[in-house]
């Protein structure tokens, strides 16, 4: 535990992508066989076994050290996790322990279904011999996520450099279906169970965001645009009779879309399809929003099926035939894809279409009536590009419209959290209404660490009224919000609310009497309805 | 009456008519320590520790009137007695006595219980009415034992020597620095900032014994500085000058890097939990011993603390201050703001 102790401390400490590969290459070369794979495991969002409830973890620190309710929601407050404020208050260990990872795991395993007072004196016990960074990573096992700034990409680098494996094989192998109880450290890289398995899915290929001219990229003629839409990015893989769907999150969600089971009947084996979730009604794709009603569920009614239909917008083909088909240039797979699916038009998958233009121009001003349905911007795709894993700057761009954007006063800010739990960067905006403020939008910081602290400093200085880790204050400080889209709601005093808002940055120059009117706001939500 | 009142100038005595670590320019301050957040420019006479003085008057202007006291001398203002004592916290750091028919008030400025080898260590002083910081005043907040801290920074330096890597610790230049300097010294050479240099210098000067350490001039290698231990100012954080050293490595030193989130807050590439404000445990010790009806609770954690000190039954008021901003930056805008509103 100590080992992992202090590559979870160098991972958090070190800012570049280099040093957090030596540290975690520098682990995966030395660490015990078990304790990797449940690092692996850890990074990847598997949780183990998780016999205790945070709350009682909690309760047990809050008994043992006298601390009043409230001091622990302050300090909590203060340290923004909870797993590490309780390592924080417990008094120091009195003996110390030199288990392993995997072991600690197990025996958090092995308490399944004890009563709690096995289970508090085998908390007690633990603590009292770990140090506070040990302790920390102990409640975590129990209670938390190792959000660490790890990503699978970085996590697969490493291995890929410790272990002398082709990267995209180890991407697969721990993006698979595997028990960290059960299997070895060998197997999982060497993908030993992902033969065996038909739900396992390819790395998505992310795009880059255009900055440049897109005259720059060459000859039109040599890419695919698309529209770029905003909805749930998923895979639909058929292997041996079976259906799965993913998504993004790497998550199946095969349940949450009967729409597309029958897809089952429609692809042969060996046919992974790459591709967007999206709600759309009369052919017309509806907002982000509407398709939210449809996520997260663990059961689908007849009424959401109605409200939200959707439909899976066909992107890409990375398995043909039960052949990794990723290395085909994408003017094959797109051609295979119409060959296998082209004739599908009146269900609810269908091949996202193609943006015919001859020239930069045309796509330009094809570009600006994105917003009309409701695309985010065009995608751009070499003809010749293969499909690679993760994002890889050169062969695919997505470029976007530029974001709408309001001049609103900040009249609230609340403090952040994690790193930031000391800092306000929290806010709320309002826009004026006649005589009123109206709030029409919270946003996290945009802003830099020096204008956070100036923002800080006046939010100390300018507090009107304190609720709980709210402060009211004076209407003084002008921001450039930027954001993605408007909706109706009637949650929301303004009666509407934006859809991505953020800071886009701070208006100095501006006063709070300049602003934008909740009118301006009322007047775009028509025009895009 | 009581004996302090908290005005918008500043902590104000008003049987004696002089304030403590005012804010805003008055007649007569007396000042518990040099750093800018108690003691700012403009007073005209200023009443501090012995040690001090060359502090302040090199920090601030060698024009200023001061007046000095040593640990447990006093002298009397208007039939008020004052007396200082010390506060640990940096070196000349003194807490304020004041008496007056009998009533005791202490006002610490900042403090800490730990002996860090450099500071006359804290003494609690029995008192009616008590005026304590909060800086860490949350039960998360307990310090290792320095020569924990100490071994950890050593460690750090002596692996980024083997690694070519340059070690470059932040301290503010007064107090964090002498002390860094103090309990480091030993076989690697550390080398300082100017601003730090300039300090030792007037502190030496005062007849305290610090260990030799090497000014950095535009002549100092990047070479000789990969081998020895860098000493800078938080201003100099972000600067190109760290930038261009040989692989450079930053360490913070402070009680904020106890919490993660501080931590990566700072983005610094290691953070060492080393404060010379009292922790949890400190405050409540040093209050306890007191034994003050009355507590006023300035800087830091002030409505927790005060919350808690209440329901342990000692009476505790939260009041406002412009104490807490320590920040070498802030010091720069502090003094600014002041100079417009003279
Ligand atoms: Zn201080
Ligand atoms: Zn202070």
């Amino acid at each position: 535990m100590k080992r992992f102790a202090k590559l979870i401390q160098q991972l958090e400490l070190s800012n570049k992508t280099n040093d957090k590969i030596a540290a975690l290459v520098d682990y995966f070369n030395y660490a015990d066989d078990k304790d990797k794979v449940w690092v692996i495991a850890l990074f990847t969002g598997k949780k183990p076994k998780r016999p205790i409830k945070s709350a009682l973890l909690k309760y047990w620190a809050i008994e043992i050290t006298q601390t009043p309710e409230w001091l622990f929601a302050e300090s909590y407050a203060n340290v923004g996790d909870l797993s590490e404020t309780i390592a924080l208050l417990l008094p120091p260990a009195e003996n110390t322990s030199d288990f392993q990872l995997h072991k600690w795991i197990e025996d958090l395993h092995d308490l399944e279904g004890k009563d709690d007072e096995t289970k508090k004196d085998f908390i007690l016990n633990a603590w009292n011999k770990l140090e506070t960074q040990e302790r920390f990573i102990f409640n975590k096992l129990i209670s938390g996520n190792f959000r660490i700034g790890v990503s699978n990409k970085m996590l697969v680098n490493a291995l890929a450099k410790q272990s002398s494996l082709d990267s995209a094989q180890i991407m697969h192998s721990i993006m698979g279906k595997w028990n960290p109880y059960e299997i070895t450290f060998h197997e999982l890289i060497n993908g030993i169970h992902v033969n065996t398995d038909n739900s396992w899915p390819y790395p998505f290929c992310l795009a880059y965001a255009l900055e440049q001219e897109p005259e720059k990229l060459g000859d039109i003629a040599e890419w695919q645009a698309e529209w770029k839409w905003d909805g749930i990015r998923g895979q639909i893989v058929k292997r041996n009779g079976e259906l799965f769907i993913w998504s993004r999150g790497e998550e199946l969600v095969t349940e949450q879309f009967p729409e597309l089971h029958f897809m089952i009947d429609v692809l042969p084996d060996g046919v992974v399809l790459d591709g967007e979730i999206l709600a759309v009604q009369d052919k017309q794709v509806l907002s982000f929003s509407t398709l939210q009603q449809r996520l997260n569920r663990k059961t689908i009614s007849k009424k959401q099926l109605d409200d939200a239909p959707i439909v899976f917008f066909v992107y890409d083909i990375l398995e043909y035939e039960a052949q990794d088909f990723r290395e085909e240039p994408l003017s094959i797979r797109r051609h295979t894809l119409e060959q296998l699916i082209g004739d599908l038009d009146e269900s609810p998958v269908m091949i996202s279409p193609i943006i015919n233009c001859s020239s930069w121009e045309e796509l330009a001003d094809l570009r600006q009536t994105s917003r009309s349905i409701n695309s985010e911007g065009i995608m751009l795709k070499k003809l010749s590009s293969h499909y690679h894993s993760g994002r890889k700057r050169g062969d695919w761009w997505k470029w976007k419209i530029n974001p709408y954007t309001v001049d609103a006063v900040m009249i609230y800010a609340q403090k952040g959290s994690g790193r930031r739990a000391n800092f306000f960067t929290d806010y709320t905006f309002a826009v004026r209404d006649g005589e009123n403020l109206v709030t029409i939008a919270k946003a996290y910081s945009g802003l830099t660490d020096k204008e956070i602290k100036e923002v800080n400093a006046f939010v100390n200085r300018n507090a009107i009224e304190k609720f709980g880790p709210v402060r009211t204050v004076k209407p003084e400080l002008v921001f450039e919000i930027a954001f993605e889209g408007i909706a109706e709601s009637k949650r929301h005093k303004a009666g509407l609310a934006l859809r991505f808002p953020r800071i886009l940055r701070w208006r100095k120059d501006k006063k709070a009497d300049e602003i934008n009117t909740l009118e301006d706001l009322r007047q775009l939500l028509q025009s895009t309805l | 009456m009581a004996l302090i009142e908290f005005t918008k100038r500043g902590i104000y005595c008003k049987q004696g008519n002089f304030y403590v670590d005012p804010w805003w320019p008055v007649d007569y301050a007396v000042t518990t320590h040099g750093h800018s957040d108690h003691v700012r420019f403009g007073n005209k006479y200023y009443l501090c520790h012995t040690l001090t003085k060359p502090i302040i008057k090199r920090r601030i202007s060698e024009d200023l009137n001061v007046e000095t006291l040593e640990y447990g001398e006093s002298i009397t203002r208007n039939g008020v007695n004052i007396s200082f004592f010390p506060a640990g916290h940096i070196i000349g750091s003194a807490q304020v006595r004041l008496e007056y028919k009998g009533e005791i008030c202490v006002i610490s400025g900042d403090y800490k219980i730990e002996d860090d080898g450099i500071t006359t260590p804290f003494e609690p002083v029995k008192c009616h009415s008590f005026v304590s910081e909060s800086t860490f005043g949350l039960p998360v907040y307990k310090w290792q034992k320095q020569e924990i801290v100490f071994k950890g920074i050593k460690n750090w330096v002596n692996d980024n020597i083997n690694q070519q890597k340059t070690s470059v610790l932040i301290a503010y230049s007064l107090g964090k620095a002498q002390r860094l300097i103090k309990n480091l010294a030993g076989d690697t050479p550390i080398y300082v900032h100017n601003s730090i240099a300039n300090l030792n210098e007037v502190i030496i000067e005062a007849g305290v014994h610090l260990p030799k350490t090497i000014r950095i001039t535009p002549e100092t290698t990047k070479d000789e500085l990969q081998k020895g231990i860098v000493i800078v100012p938080p201003a100099m954080r972000d600067s190109r000058w760290i930038k261009n050293l040989s692989h450079p490595v930053t360490g913070i030193c402070s009680g904020w890097m106890q919490v993660r989130a501080h931590r990566r807050w700072q983005s610094a590439d290691a953070g060492f939990a080393l404060s010379d404000h009292a922790d949890w445990p400190g405050l409540m010790e040093a209050i306890t011993a007191t034994g003050a009806e009355k507590v006023y609770v300035t800087h830091g954690f002030t409505a927790a603390f005060s919350r808690f000190l209440n329901d342990e039954g000692i009476e505790a008021a939260e009041v406002l201050t412009r104490f807490g901003q320590e920040d070498d930056e802030e010091n720069k805008v502090d003094l600014a703001e002041q100079n417009e509103n003279k």
